[in-house]
Parts: C-alpha cells; sequence; structure tokens
C-alpha cells in the first residue's frame, strides 16, 4: 500500500500562496467542481485513488499510487499545473508524508491535532465531505475507503476519551461554558441582554443554542430592543426597568456605551434576598465596564469582564495542548490497527491464506466421506487424497496466477481485498462493519 | 474468612483511590471509569466481608468499633453508587473512595476480634438503630462531601481562574443541590436514628433518655442541621455559607463519634 499525502497549511505557506491552491467545493453553477480535478489526477497523473482536501486553512492531496517517489512528484506537478503555478514557487511551501507517517497526518488533521485552533471539530466536517466527494468521483478505492473510515473513528475514539474539544477557545463561548460550570443546566435559565454590541448578540445566540429558556432584551433606545427581541424571539422591556428585573435573571450580559457602571454593587445586594440566594452570572463585555467589580464579592454572584474571559479562552487553550498528548497516543495506538491491515493486502500472505483455507476444507471433507464410507484400504484412501488435492490444485491454480500477476497494478489492492472478504480469510465482523459503514456513506451522499 | 475479603477490600478502596488521584491530575476519563470499577470490585468484596462476618457471630456485625467503621465504609460506597445513577457526576469517586478507605484503615487498626453482647443489648433495635445512625451519617458525609467540592469550584469562579479540577468539577447549583438532598435524607434517617435509640433503650434499660454524652451529641448534632435545614428551606441560605456549615458540621459529628467512643465505648456509656 502506498499511500502519499502531499499538502500545505496555514504553517507551511502564507495566505497568498493558499488561496492560489484552494479547489471550491463548488461551481459558481452549483455542481460538484472537486470531481473533475479528481477525475484528472486518476487519469492523467497515474494515481490510483486520490481525494482533495482544501480548506481555508490547509490543501492536501492524499493519493495511493503504485510507487511512491514518482506518485509525490505527480502530485507536485498536478498542483502546479492545475493552478498555473511554477513548481519552484510552491517546493518550499509542501509537505509530502508517506507510509505510515501519511496515516498518521490524516488521523491528525481529522481529529483537529493539526489546526490553527488545536482540536477545533469543523475540520473533521471538512475531511468527510473531501472523502465523500471522492466516493462520488469514484476516486476512491478500498485503501482510501479503509483509510477513512479509520481517521472518522480515531477522530471519535479522541473525541471521547479525552477533553480536546471540550473546553471553549472563543470569548462567547466561553461564557456558554462558564454559564455551564456555574448553573449546569441552562434550559430553565433566562438571560438578560442589556445594550447591544456584535460580541453581546454572539454570546446570547451561544447561550440559546445551549437551550436557555428566555431571553429578556434592554436598551437606552427601547426601538432597538424591540427590534433585537424580534430577532432573537426574545422580550423588549424598558431599560429604567433593567435593575427590577435582576430579581428573575439567571445570566446578564451587559455590553452598552455608557461610561460608567449602570449595574451597582447596591442593586445586587439588594435583589439576592428576593432571588433567594439563587446564582446570577454577570458578563462585562463593555469597555469601560457597565458592571461595578464589587459586586463579585456578593455570595452567589459571579462577575466576569472580557479580560477575564480573554484569560479563561487562553487557559483552555493550554488545557487542549494537555489533552492533545493524550490524543496523540490513541492515534499512535490505531495506526498499528491500521497497519495490520494495510500489510494482509500484501499477495504472498493472502496466498498462502487461500491455500490454507482449501486445505482445511479438503482435510474436512475427506474425514467426513471416510467415516461414512467405512473400513477403506490404505491404497483407497491415497487414492481419494490425491484427487482431492489435485481438484484443489485445479480450483485454486487461475485464481492464484491472476493474483500474482495483477497485485502489482492499479487494482491489485482491491483484488486481494476482494479475495481475502470472498473466502473469508480475516474473519467476519470487522469487513462487515466496514461495509456498512461505506454503504451507508453512499446512500447519504455526504456522510453527515 | 471475613479477614481475607476485609483485606482485599483494604486493597481494592487503596487502588482505587491511587487511580481516582491520577484522575484529578490528569483528567483522563478512563481513569476515572477505572477507579470506579475497582470500587465496585472493593464493594463486591466488602459485601462478603459483611455477610461472612454476619455468619460468623451470627448477628448483625456492630457491636465494636470495628465492625461499626466496616459497615459505615460500606453503607459509603452503596450510597455512592446510588448517587452516581441519579447524579452522572464521576469526579464524585475521587472523594468518597478515600474516604471509604480512611474508614477501613481505621477500623484494621482496631481490635477485630468477635465481642460478646451484653444481654440487655440484645434486641431487634439493635440493627435497626445502627443501621439509621450509619445511614444518616453517610448522607451528612456526601454532604460534606459535596461541600467541599461546592466550595472549590466557587473559589475557581470567583478568582476566574479557570485550571485544575475546575475542568473537572461539576458546576455549583449541582454541587449545592447534591449538598441540600443529601441533606433531606440524612436529616429524617438522623432523626430515626435517635427516636429508635429512646425505644431501644426504653426496652433494655427501662428509659427513654438518660442524658449520656452519645445522647447529648447526637441531640447537639440534631440541632445542628435542624438549624441548616431551616435556613435552607426558610431564609434561602444556599451556596458558600450552607457548604461551610455543613462540613463544620460533619466534622463535629465526626469528631464527637469517635471521642466518645474513645471515652464510653460501643453502648454509649450506658450499659455499665
Amino acid at each position: 500500500m502506498n499511500l502519499i499525502i502531499v499538502g500545505l497549511n496555514h504553517r507551511t505557506a502564507p495566505v497568498e500562496l493558499r488561496e492560489k491552491l484552494t479547489f471550491p467545493a463548488e461551481t459558481p453553477d452549483g455542481t460538484n467542481a472537486i470531481c473533475e480535478p479528481l477525475k484528472r489526477l486518476v487519469s492523467q497523473y497515474g494515481i490510483n485513488e486520490a481525494v482533495i482536501l482544501s480548506t481555508c486553512n490547509r490543501v492536501e492531496v492524499i493519493g495511493v499510487a503504485e510507487d511512491i517517489v514518482e506518485g509525490a512528484r505527480e502530485i507536485k506537478g498536478f498542483l502546479s499545473d492545475y493552478h498555473d503555478i511554477a513548481s519552484d514557487k510552491l517546493r518550499d511551501h509542501l509537505y509530502v508524508h508517506t507510509g505510515e507517517d501519511a496515516v498518521k497526518h490524516l488521523f491528525r488533521v481529522s481529529a483537529g491535532l493539526d489546526s490553527m485552533v488545536m482540536g477545533e471539530p469543523q475540520i473533521l466536517g471538512q475531511v468527510k465531505d473531501a472523502y465523500g466527494h471522492a466516493v462520488l468521483s469514484d476516486t476512491a478505492g478500498v485503501v482510501i475507503n479503509k483509510l477513512f473510515h479509520k481517521a472518522f473513528s480515531v477522530s471519535k475514539r479522541i473525541r471521547t476519551e479525552t477533553r480536546i474539544g471540550a473546553a471553549a477557545v472563543s470569548i462567547s463561548y466561553a461564557a456558554v461554558e462558564l454559564a455551564k460550570k456555574i448553573f449546569g443546566n441552562l434550559r430553565d435559565k433566562t438571560v438578560m441582554l442589556v445594550g447591544a454590541g456584535e460580541m453581546a448578540e454572539l454570546g446570547a445566540k451561544h447561550l440559546l443554542s445551549a437551550g436557555v429558556k428566555e431571553i429578556v432584551i434592554t436598551n437606552r433606545t427601547y426601538e432597538r430592543a424591540v427590534s433585537m427581541s424580534r430577532e432573537f424571539g426574545g422580550r423588549a422591556v424598558m431599560f429604567r426597568e433593567m435593575v427590577h428585573y435582576l430579581k428573575s435573571v439567571d445570566i446578564v450580559i451587559a455590553s452598552t456605551g455608557a461610561p460608567d457602571f449602570i449595574i451597582k454593587a447596591d442593586d445586587v445586594n439588594g435583589v439576592m434576598r428576593e432571588r433567594k440566594h439563587k446564582p446570577i452570572f454577570f458578563i462585562d463585555i463593555s469597555v469601560p465596564r457597565n458592571i461595578d467589580p464589587l459586586i463579585n464579592n456578593i455570595d452567589n454572584v459571579y462577575l466576569f469582564d472580557i479580560d477575564n474571559l480573554q484569560d479563561v479562552v487562553e487557559a483552555n487553550l493550554k488545557e487542549r495542548a494537555k489533552e492533545a498528548e493524550d490524543a496523540t497516543l490513541i492515534v499512535d495506538e490505531e495506526i498499528s490497527v491500521f497497519y495490520r491491515w494495510a500489510n494482509s493486502l500484501d499477495v504472498v500472505p493472502t496466498i498462502i491464506a487461500l491455500r490454507q483455507q482449501f486445505e482445511k476444507i479438503r482435510k474436512g471433507e475427506i474425514e467426513k466421506a471416510a467415516t461414512q464410507l467405512g473400513s477403506l484400504s490404505d491404497k483407497e484412501l491415497k487414492a481419494i487424497d490425491a484427487m482431492t488435492t489435485s481438484i484443489v490444485n485445479k480450483i485454486l491454480h487461475d485464481p492464484i496466477s491472476h493474483l500474482k500477476q495483477e497485485a502489482s497494478s492499479v487494482e491489485g489492492d482491491m483484488l486481494i481485498d476482494v479475495v481475502r472478504r470472498l473466502f473469508d480469510l480475516d474473519g467476519e465482523e470487522q469487513e462487515k462493519k466496514v461495509l456498512v459503514m461505506q454503504s451507508k456513506y453512499l446512500l447519504t451522499g455526504r456522510g453527515r | 474468612m471475613s479477614n481475607i475479603f476485609f483485606h482485599i477490600t483494604a486493597g481494592a478502596y487503596f487502588i482505587a483511590t491511587l487511580v481516582f488521584i491520577a484522575y484529578l491530575v490528569k483528567h483522563n476519563e478512563q481513569l476515572v471509569k477505572a477507579g470506579r470499577y475497582i470500587l465496585y470490585g472493593g464493594f463486591a468484596a466488602h459485601t462478603l466481608t459483611l455477610i461472612l462476618r454476619f455468619a460468623e457471630a451470627g448477628r448483625v456485625p456492630v457491636a465494636s468499633l470495628h465492625e461499626s467503621l466496616t459497615l459505615y465504609s460500606w453503607l459509603m460506597v452503596a450510597v455512592y453508587g446510588v448517587v452516581l445513577f441519579k447524579y452522572r457526576m464521576e469526579i464524585l469517586g475521587a472523594f468518597v473512595a478515600p474516604f471509604a478507605l480512611l474508614l477501613i484503615i481505621t477500623a484494621s487498626f482496631l481490635p477485630s476480634e468477635i465481642i460478646p453482647l451484653a444481654p440487655l443489648l440484645e434486641s431487634y433495635w439493635l440493627p435497626v438503630h445502627v443501621v439509621l445512625a450509619f445511614l444518616g451519617n453517610t448522607f451528612f458525609a456526601l454532604a460534606c462531601i459535596a461541600g467541599i467540592m461546592y466550595l472549590i469550584q466557587d473559589r475557581y469562579l470567583k478568582k476566574r481562574k479557570i485550571k485544575g479540577l475546575y475542568f473537572i468539577l461539576p458546576s455549583v447549583e449541582v454541587l449545592d443541590d447534591l449538598g441540600y438532598r443529601c441533606l433531606t435524607y440524612g436529616f429524617p434517617l438522623l432523626t430515626l436514628a435517635i427516636i429508635s435509640g429512646a425505644i431501644w433503650s426504653e426496652y433494655s434499660l427501662g428509659s427513654y433518655w438518660s442524658w449520656g454524652p452519645r445522647q447529648v451529641w447526637s441531640l447537639i448534632t440534631w440541632m445542628l442541621y435542624a438549624a441548616l435545614l431551616h435556613g435552607r428551606l426558610t431564609t434561602g441560605w444556599r451556596g458558600r455559607k450552607s457548604a461551610i456549615f455543613s462540613v463544620a458540621a460533619f466534622l463535629i459529628l465526626l469528631g464527637s463519634f469517635f471521642i466518645i467512643y474513645i471515652i464510653v465505648g460501643a453502648s454509649h456509656g450506658l450499659v455499665k
């Protein structure tokens, strides 16, 4: 199995170059645009199987070829031909991974371990899309199929077994995470938006999708509050009633242009008794600050300002880097699993296994016959043995010589895989799972 | 025979504690699962210990401090399993395992021979009273653990330090709720324990109440928890205040339990 990955990413190439190399997923008229370059890779550049992964941070061609060195050169040539960029301009920015190294790279990319923001989940969807395009374009063969399905399951394992994606790495998500660390479940909580602002609205949106029950919006200009409440499906209230609402809401996001504190410690102290000391979470993303920092000293009141949230994001990134170490261990473990399968695609062990399988059947049948026929002489037994052996040899002769001949051809890996499956040389379960996954994938088209 | 399983129990709780500590440092989900399974394994051995002890002694094994602490530790892990089922709060094991281990270790240093029970105390009220009392104490211990976790998480949030245990501790509201629920189970159990103790005392000693040190302290404990529950229900005491109160009340309970045991022994100094 000769796997090659040629590509560049945000670390090896500047954005000016990356944007020139992107493969848009759709043409302006809406048809699948990756189909054409994929087919060209296979028809003109001698690549057996190919996937193109193109995101804003990376462009990679994942290919299977007969010869690694030759294949890598062909893919490089394809990239420079297709985008019309001189190959010497590309050379310093491209990386090449082959064999086990390539498997590791793809596993890491899919799990977000190679992303700009460590552990971000979008990349997995992009890898799935890239694979879906290859399936639809008929450029995904047995190696690519197995490799990508393995990459998906590795990512899933990393997500469930490490906390790589658990901690928020944007300010608005960090606010949601904090709310969850205060309230647990957000389903019966109410959020109040004081003032407008891009970040406040984003935070409110995230809180809504995290399940908050209700959103109350207030603004110095009441009309603005009304128009925003339509957008969010919330309730607009008068600005002067804001303090009154502190009695009932659970999360307050403040971002007004006010030059001083609009929520003072005394206001909050006053409502805590009426709230029966239920916790309340203040998020102050306005500069200058709108909420008196002293309220953080009140029991069951939590306050985070914009700098605090930024610190949370940085702490989370550190936590993710720590989790990445565990994820790397999982990747290494899964590589060896994948390689056990890949090595089985060698022709010699397949032929041996095939012969053993037939020999087992032959021996079993002779035994059965011998008990049924009763006492047979040594001579008769020998004759039966010779006859059955020659039947098996004759049956296997053509398949084995074809296997030998075509093992190194374009369809070699597939042929070996088919033989192994037809004659059940690996045991059934594993293979069945892959087949089911593949058929599901083809049915949904994109696998998401 | 019960001795072998006692040692297996202690060993399993010890390993579980180590694994849970590793979880607190590494935050690896596999570790917390492993810790839980080891703890359950220890619990199985623990159950066998109690059954065999029951068979050997021919009565519920609650006559000596060794036996009582072994039962207390067992109840602790049993209730942990139930709470875990309801709350999915995996980190709880990291607090329950060391506590259960501590009880077992303390028990192992105490004389473990089966002592004959004073004929006066031989009664069905014995197991009822002791099990109610220790079950109540189990919930108070859990309330204390919830309080400790609350105070840690509250501190992270107040100081805005996003690191360490913050990532694996549950939300403050859930912890507060757990602490409260434990009280609502612990308090009635303690009340019933005191009542059953009084009835038993009437049957065997002829008086409901004789102001022995254990009786006085159980009344003090009862009043402490009554005050805490009252505060929570009426004036909305919650969060930090009630967490601190809960931790303090349990420490008083635990301290008075051991001190009185050392001074007057298992039968509360009521039987000479």
